[in-house]
Parts: C-alpha cells; sequence; structure tokens
C-alpha cells in the first residue's frame, strides 16, 4: 500500500491524464466561469412557471378546495389538485405511498396541496393565495414515542401504530455474548433530524412531448429512479419518459427520488402545452428535506478484558417522517453496518422505523450508519476506558481480515482499516498525547465504512447495475455514454481516467455524456457509492474490448499479431519491436473504414455472493466492497462555558485505489467536513404544530469557512480484488468516524461522554455538571463509609 | 406591483438602458431579464452568497438587493470575471486545486475573492479565510478553497496606481 503524495506543484500536475494522477475536474471550468448549466439556468421557448400551495397543518383531512377564484388570476394557465394525481409511487418497492399532490389528507406542515401553472412565479403564487381549502384536523404525531403510542388516526391507514417497517435480527449468540463478556457497557443515545442542504435548491423544468411521452430537466443523482417513478406516478410507460440531469449543484443523498415538483410539473406541461419550470425555494427544500430521521439508540457492547467484543445489541427507533421513502433501507443500514469493520461474531439487531408528521427522511450521506457507528465508538473507548486499555488498542485487538464473510453474510473483500488506524495514530502523536493532554485539551480515535456499492438494486431483478458504451469514430473522439449523474463527485471525471488509461489516451481524449436517460444504457446511478466502483468496472470491459478491436485493425496493418500489439501514448504499438507503431488515430480510422462507427458496450453486475444473506431485510448492507476510514480529533473543550473547538483532524481512508486522487481528498474532506458540522452544529428543528424552526442556511446552521479545522487526509490504498485497478468509494465512509472521534476526544480533554448531538456548550455543560455532582456524592459515601 | 422605472446601470462594462418594476432583485435582472445565469440562486435572503456579485467593486448579495438601487453602478458577474482571452487566475487555481466539486457556490466565491484581493494584494490565510466566510459551500470543507486563492496571488498581475474600477481591472 502507498499513499500518493500531493502534488505542490499543481500548475504542473493540472494536465492530469492518468489514473492514480492528480486530475482536475474535467468540466471545472465551466462551473468555475458559470457556464454550466443548472436546471434553474433552462430557459425554455414559451416556458411557464408553476408554484405549489402547501398545507399549514401537519395532520389533516382535505374536505375540499375551490380554486374557481384563483383560475381567474391573470396569467394562470392552469391548476391542478390531488383529483389530478391519483397514483402513488415511491422510490422502493415496499413504500409505494406517495402521491404529488395530497390526496384525501395532508400529513405535514408544507405537502403539497394544489399547483398553479401561470406565465410567472408572482402570478402563480397570487393566484395561490386565492385558493380555499377547507381542513378537518387530525391529531398530528410529531414524536415517533406519540407515533408508536397511537391507537387511531394512523398516517397512513394500513401502518398500524404509525410503524413503518420493524425489523429484528440476532447473528450468532448474543445471549452467550454477553454472558462471557468481563465488562459490559451500554447507554442510550439521541441524534437529532439532518438535512443535506445542497447549495442548489431543487428544480426541475418539464416539456410534455405529445401522447405518453415527457422530457424532464431536474436536477438529480438518480435519473432511473425518476423516470421510473415519473411513469408510476402518470401511468405510462418508462420508455417515454426522459430523464436529463443538467449539472447538479450538490446531492448528498438529497437529491435521489421522485420528487412532487418533477410529477405536477409534467402534468401542467401537458395541461398547458408548455415547458413548465417548478424551482424550490430555500425553505422548501427543507421542507422536502428526505435527510436524516431523528435516532433513538440503546445499545450495549460487550467485551472481554483483553479488549475482545464479545457481543453488541442495538435498539435504534427511526422517526422517519410521512413517507415510506427509502426508509427501510435507512433503518436496515443502521443494523447491517453494525458489522464489517471489526470482528464480532454475536450481534442483535431492533429496528424501528416510525412515520411521523414531519417531512419525510430519506438517505443522506453514510445513509442510516451515522448514528450507530456513533454510538458503537463511544461504546467502543467506554469499554476500554473500564477496562484500562487505550482505545486504539481496543480497535486493534477486533479487526477483521480481507476474505471474511461476516456473521450477518457480509462480504469484506479488502480491508485496508489497520493502515488507516496507523497512518492517523502516527501523524497525530496518538502515544505522546492520549491522556497527557492538559485538561481542557483530548484527543480521541474512531473508524467508520461504508458499501462502495449497494449489492442489491432498489428494481427488482437480475441486471447488470451498469452498463455504458464507448463508441468511437473517424473523427478520432472516443465517447463514454454512462447513466450515473455527475453531481460535482468527480465520476465523469473517474470514469474518463479508467477508459483513458486502458486506450492509452490523455483523460481529456474521452468525452463523457452522462445521466441523459434519453441517450445512456441502464445505469442506477449516484448513490449508495457505487459509480466509482460499478459503472467503472463497465467502463474498464468496455474500453478492454474497444482496445482489443482497434488493435486488431491496427494488427493487419501492422503486420504483427494482436497479441503483440498495445495501446500507449496515444499509439497503437509492438511489445516486441520499438520501432513498429502507429497513431490511435489512424488505427481507429482503419476500424471505421472496415465496420463503421467503432461500438462497445460494458457491464457490470454485482457476484450472486455479494449479494448477502437470506432472511427478511437482508438485502440492505451487502456492498459489493466496504470502504474504511479511521480518523482521530484533537479537540480544546472550555470547561467554564463548555465550547468544544476542534483543532485538527486526521483522516485516513481507504479508498481502494484513488483513480483521482484530488477527487479523492476532496471528498474525505468534504464527508469529515459534513460529518463535523452535524456533530457540533445541525439540526432541523419542529414547532410544537409540526413546522420547522429553522429552514434557512443560516438558521439552520451551515458552518462557513470561518469555523473550517484543519483537516489531513491519508490516502490508503487496499487494491480491492474486484475493484477497477483496485478502486472503491472515498465519497460516503469517511463521514462517521469524526462524529465519535470527536465525542472521544472530549472524555479525553473533560472526562465527559457525550450522547446527544449536536455538541453544544450546553450539552457539554450539563455532562460536566453532572460528573462533578457524582464525583461530589462519592467523596461523600465515602466519607460516610469511613465514618 | 408598481408601474416600471428606468435603470441605467453598468453590467460587464456594457452600459444597459432597462424599464423595470419596483420589486425587482439585482438577482432575477441579471439572470431572467439579461440572461446571465451564471450568477447562482441558493437561498433568496441573503445567507449563502452565491448570488455575489460586485457593485462598483465590491461584493454585494445580489438577492436583496432592490435592482433600482444601484441605478448608476457598475456590476460585475461571474460573465465578466473571466479576462476575454481566457479565465481569471482563481477559477483556474480553484479548479486545480480542487477548490470547487459541485460549483454552485464557486461564481459567488470567485468574485468575492477578487473583491478581497482588490481590497487586501497580499491576504494572509485569515484574512481569505474571512474574505470567503459570506459564502456557503458544502462540498470542500472551504481549505482548498483558501489554499486556491491564496495560491492565485503570484499569478495575478499587481493593479496599476490610480485605477479607479477594482473588481475590473486584474486579470
Amino acid at each position: 500500500m502507498k499513499n500518493p503524495a500531493e502534488p505542490s506543484d499543481r500548475s504542473a500536475a493540472s494536465t492530469g491524464g492518468r489514473s492514480g494522477a492528480h486530475t482536475p475536474l474535467m468540466d471545472g471550468l465551466e462551473r468555475a466561469t458559470g457556464r454550466k448549466l443548472y436546471v434553474e439556468d433552462l430557459r425554455l421557448p414559451g416556458m411557464i412557471h408553476a408554484r405549489f400551495l402547501r398545507s399549514p397543518h401537519p395532520h389533516a383531512q382535505v374536505l375540499s378546495i375551490d380554486a374557481s377564484a384563483a383560475l381567474d388570476v391573470p396569467g394562470v394557465r392552469a391548476i391542478i389538485t390531488g383529483k389530478d394525481t391519483p397514483r402513488r409511487y415511491g422510490v422502493l418497492p415496499v413504500g409505494m405511498d406517495e402521491t404529488a399532490l395530497a390526496v384525501d389528507k395532508v400529513r405535514y406542515v408544507g405537502q403539497e396541496v394544489a399547483a398553479v401553472a401561470a406565465s410567472s412565479e408572482e402570478a402563480a403564487e397570487r393566484a395561490l393565495e386565492m385558493i380555499r381549502v377547507e381542513y378537518s384536523l387530525l391529531p398530528a404525531w410529531l414524536s415517533a414515542a406519540s407515533a408508536m403510542g397511537a391507537r387511531s388516526d394512523w398516517i397512513h391507514e394500513s401502518k398500524a401504530r404509525n410503524l413503518d417497517r420493524e425489523y429484528h435480527h440476532s447473528f450468532g449468540d448474543p445471549g452467550r455474548g454477553f454472558a462471557e463478556a468481563d465488562v459490559i457497557v451500554e447507554d442510550s443515545f439521541f441524534h437529532p433530524r439532518v438535512t443535506h442542504a445542497a447549495m442548489e435548491p431543487h428544480g426541475t423544468v418539464a416539456r410534455h412531448e405529445g401522447g405518453d411521452r415527457w422530457t424532464l430537466w431536474t436536477s438529480t443523482q438518480t435519473p432511473r429512479h425518476v423516470q421510473r417513478g415519473i411513469a408510476q406516478a402518470l401511468g405510462v410507460s418508462e420508455a417515454g419518459i426522459r430523464v436529463i440531469p443538467c449539472a447538479v449543484g450538490g446531492g448528498f443523498g438529497g437529491k435521489s427520488e421522485t420528487f412532487p415538483q418533477d410529477v405536477a410539473a409534467a402534468i401542467l406541461s401537458r395541461s398547458t402545452g408548455c415547458p413548465v419550470r417548478m424551482r424550490l425555494t430555500r425553505e422548501e427544500v427543507f421542507g422536502l428535506h428526505r435527510g436524516r430521521p431523528e435516532n433513538h439508540i440503546h445499545m450495549r457492547l460487550g467485551m472481554l478484558a483483553d479488549g475482545k467484543i464479545t457481543a453488541v445489541e442495538c435498539e435504534t427507533i427511526q422517526d422517519g417522517g410521512a413517507f415510506s421513502g427509502y426508509g427501510a433501507a435507512t433503518i436496515l443500514y443502521s443494523g447491517a453496518l453494525l458489522a464489517a469493520i471489526y470482528d464480532i461474531s454475536n450481534m442483535k439487531f431492533d429496528g424501528y422505523r416510525v412515520l411521523t408528521n414531519k417531512p419525510a427522511c430519506g438517505p443522506m450521506r453514510g445513509h442510516g450508519t451515522i448514528a450507530a457507528r456513533h454510538a458503537f465508538e463511544s461504546l467502543l473507548d467506554r469499554a476500554a476506558a473500564e477496562l484500562g486499555v487505550d482505545p486504539a488498542e481496543v480497535r486493534r485487538r477486533n479487526l477483521l481480515r480481507p476474505g471474511t464473510r461476516t456473521v450477518n453474510d457480509l462480504r469484506v473483500t479488502s480491508y485496508g482499516f489497520p493502515e488507516c488506524m496507523e497512518r492517523v495514530l502516527e501523524a497525530s502523536g496518538w502515544r505522546e498525547k492520549r491522556g497527557r493532554l492538559p485538561p481542557g485539551r483530548g484527543i480521541g480515535i474512531a473508524g467508520s465504512h461504508y458499501v462502495s456499492g449497494a449489492s442489491n438494486s432498489i428494481l427488482r431483478g437480475d441486471f447488470p447495475h451498469s452498463t455504458v458504451l464507448l463508441v468511437a469514430d473517424r473523427d478520432g473522439s472516443v465517447t463514454l455514454f454512462s447513466g450515473a449523474a455527475e453531481i460535482g463527485q468527480g465520476c465523469d471525471t473517474a470514469l474518463a481516467l479508467i477508459a483513458a488509461d486502458t486506450l492509452g489516451l490523455p483523460a481529456d481524449a474521452i468525452r463523457v455524456v452522462s445521466g441523459d436517460t434519453g441517450v445512456t444504457p441502464l445505469d442506477l446511478g449516484s448513490y449508495s457509492s457505487r459509480v466509482t466502483f460499478m459503472t467503472g468496472n463497465a467502463v474498464l470491459e468496455a474500453s478492454r474490448s474497444l482496445g482489443r478491436a482497434i488493435l486488431e485493425h491496427a494488427s493487419r496493418h501492422l503486420g504483427l499479431p494482436p497479441d503483440d500489439l498495445e495501446l500507449r501514448d496515444g499509439t497503437a504499438r509492438s511489445k516486441s519491436r520499438a520501432d513498429v507503431s502507429m497513431p490511435f488515430i489512424e488505427a481507429l480510422r482503419l476500424g471505421v473504414e472496415a465496420e463503421g462507427a467503432l461500438v462497445a458496450k460494458g457491464t457490470y453486475r454485482p457476484p450472486p455472493e455479494a449479494r448477502g444473506g437470506n432472511f427478511p431485510g437482508a438485502g440492505v448492507g451487502p456492498g459489493v466492497s466496504y470502504s474504511y476510514s479511521a480518523q482521530v480529533v484533537e479537540v480544546s473543550v472550555d470547561l467554564e462555558t463548555g465550547e468544544v473547538r476542534v483543532e485538527k483532524v486526521w483522516a485516513a481512508h481507504d479508498c481502494g485505489k484513488a483513480i483521482n486522487p484530488l477527487a479523492v481528498r476532496g471528498q474525505v474532506e468534504g464527508s469529515v467536513w459534513m460529518g463535523l458540522a452535524q456533530a457540533l452544529a445541525e439540526e432541523v428543528r419542529f414547532s410544537p404544530g409540526g413546522q420547522i424552526l429553522n429552514a434557512g442556511l443560516l438558521e439552520y446552521r451551515v458552518p462557513t469557512a470561518a469555523d473550517a479545522p484543519p483537516i489531513e487526509v491519508f490516502i490508503v490504498e487496499s487494491l480491492d480484488p474486484e475493484g477497477p485497478r483496485g478502486a472503491k468509494e472515498a465519497g460516503e465512509g469517511s463521514v462517521a468516524a469524526v462524529i465519535p472521534a470527536l465525542t472521544n476526544a472530549i472524555y479525553d480533554a473533560a472526562g465527559v461522554w457525550i450522547t446527544e448531538l449536536p455538541v453544544t456548550p450546553a450539552r457539554v455543560l450539563a455532562a460536566l455538571e453532572e460528573k462533578a455532582i457524582r464525583e461530589q456524592r462519592a467523596a461523600l459515601e465515602r466519607v460516610a463509609a469511613a465514618t | 406591483m408598481g408601474s416600471k422605472e428606468a435603470l441605467e446601470i453598468v453590467v460587464n462594462g456594457e452600459s444597459r438602458e432597462l424599464a423595470v418594476d419596483p420589486g425587482r432583485t439585482l438577482l432575477d435582472l441579471l439572470r431572467d431579464d439579461l440572461g446571465l445565469t451564471g450568477t447562482k440562486r441558493g437561498c433568496d435572503d441573503a445567507s449563502c452568497g452565491a448570488c455575489t456579485v460586485l457593485v462598483d467593486g465590491r461584493p454585494h448579495l445580489a438577492c436583496i438587493a432592490l435592482a433600482l438601487c444601484h441605478d448608476g453602478s457598475r456590476v460585475l458577474t461571474i460573465e465578466g470575471a473571466s479576462p476575454p482571452e481566457g479565465v481569471h487566475a482563481i477559477q483556474t487555481a480553484l479548479v486545480d486545486g480542487g477548490g470547487l466539486q459541485c460549483g454552485y457556490c464557486t461564481p459567488g466565491i470567485v468574485l468575492a475573492a477578487r473583491a478581497l484581493l482588490d481590497r487586501i494584494p497580499n491576504p494572509t490565510p485569515g484574512d481569505v479565510r474571512e474574505g470567503i466566510s459570506n459564502n456557503l459551500c458544502r462540498c470542500t470543507g472551504y481549505e482548498r478553497i483558501i489554499g486556491a486563492v491564496l495560491s492565485a496571488l503570484p499569478h495575478l498581475t499587481p493593479l496599476p496606481a490610480g485605477r479607479e474600477t477594482p473588481g475590473e481591472s486584474r486579470s
């Protein structure tokens, strides 16, 4: 394993061009100059605008809607209500409980009730004020506890006591594991709802093309999921729906499904004959949410005196909001990914995903794993403290080995976690610092991991999760058609690098056409950190196939067998005779002259052995591989005010192989940063009436440059045996570790365990006070015992 | 909705005479009336900085600026921030150094950084940090943005003494 150094000379590096070289994003300058078109930048001829009327109530029957006065507002072209959107859709087959506009009842404050299309947004908004809706209020279930206790008026009638999903898993023999343990630690943890806050608000432009055909330009990570959702919601075939993701201004999971604005704009475009644009305000994006649910966790961990884990038991309740969405996956990830980072033989998980009258939750970077990882890594440190063992050593004693199948049937093919740990321990000066820093200063460690592509598709059926096409033509162009969406994470560049390497070309010789369902073959999209691994493997296969075809044509011309030829440095050349070669473009042209444009296909299908076990819920958790992260955080804690300051973060990420180290570093830094923001500041808060209190970027406290601590990133390359060039994911596995590394550092600094996020000064002070009282009581008891 | 009023404004060096609704924001004017969509909308309430443009050389948030309040002003947007023959050194540095990912905040950051460098030609990392602290980025964690701005410094032409249009003079 090696750690690719970051080049100091960026101008020399800017040429990049080969896997493993620092390569700026290929569309970076378009973005930096404002030329890149995001959905909101589109201006179609005749385009009109639409806005939603939203529910002011968290839970109510819709008795009537009178839009007659609104229709008379100048400029208004069409108004639709729930009567026009009767068909249900949803991203998971087990969900399917959404309609674009509320049908019969509303389930959260801000739910879409009607949509108005007009010549301008202002006209549409004037019309919204004229729509009269009569509601009959229902009891609102605004917490998981109240929702689970409801005896009637459930949010969805079919979901008794508002229980969306529950899973009860037991692997190995947890009872025996706890019986064998020398020490058992347990606690309850609370993690509030947090949201993606991507800088680009969601938007859609829909154009009805006649009959059952539409084109949608929409900000999405998953064009194929939107295509399917639109088809479900409109009752038409998928083939008629073309989804074009444009440039996406950040996703983080928040743009991974079909949204009401996609469906409503499509319907309004059909009713008016005009392209319809719907763009959400920032407040509406907070209301759309689909971010992390509030988590209530109770976890127990058993350990032998030597630090070996004997068992873990976890109960998780997630307050998932008003719809199913990705909820089944969120709760299952919380349980399944307790495994696959440490060696654990006995594991029990009870998970409940509860419906509440709040905006629906969904996938957010590190989907489902963040809260459980915080709890687990906290308990590891607590057990270590009880046993008097160094927290790093406790982790070393529970390492896995590559080639492992975990107790819950997850397959670990590569495992750079030990090296990640050693890297950050050494760089941070752990040995000199841990337990030795002055009061109020501390250092903590934690690990995390994530699937490098979910092995099981949301769509049922056995088909390749990625198919790509490479087309090489007479002009010398090589174009890659890939359905993965470029959302700023750099997948177009990574995929171009893989193809370019194989064809012996510089990366900028590959043109990438991505995301457009009308011109690219099926790819499941940019979620579950799957693109580098899965689409990358498909690109590898396609580019090898194209390369072989070109070499065969070159072989005829050069009079050497194809096996003796290779593509390198823009030429087809002999491996045995240095003087025999021809330019790539000439070899390509021979091929085009013989058979027309050369077209090569590549696919990737997760192997059957990576798809997990055979029990209810086994489908979520298996990844085709896993990334690993170890992080050390150094903090200062002001013991008077409770204020926590992060001095530095050391983060090592095992991405298998860095196809583009610049992008890997960017992803890891961004992940650490997002995790820290959740740890220290972020929380979506609600009024007693179910309205979001802080639906703005300032109020929600998205951190600014003034808050940024230094983050030192180490790339660890474990070379996954099945990843393209050994590569795995880099965008999600490093989010979780920073949170427990921070709270473990706070323990080192101040002797208190923080179990609730965000880590506010008030929470730290309360913990310090509780600790002081506990210590005084113990002192009094000692005095009493002595007298 | 009031009747439209006359607005004279110089945008990216070009004089414009427009009839503008009194409630129209500078952001809507730029994006919708002038087609300059490089200026981004992220929040509508002055919290994200994506709509940062330079008005008479100083950074302004176009989403809360009423267009008519800038009668007679010189406005520089991202479209005017690059010299015609190429791109500004800050833009190149952001791309090469990984100071952008999704790029939605980038036009605003480029203009905020230019305003900073016009004010403080040789900024410290702390100056840059403060200078872009009104611009939210959700992708990078900011360190690479700060590093990119600093790395662009040697490639910037010094401002000739006495020039009075700082926002448009450096390239």
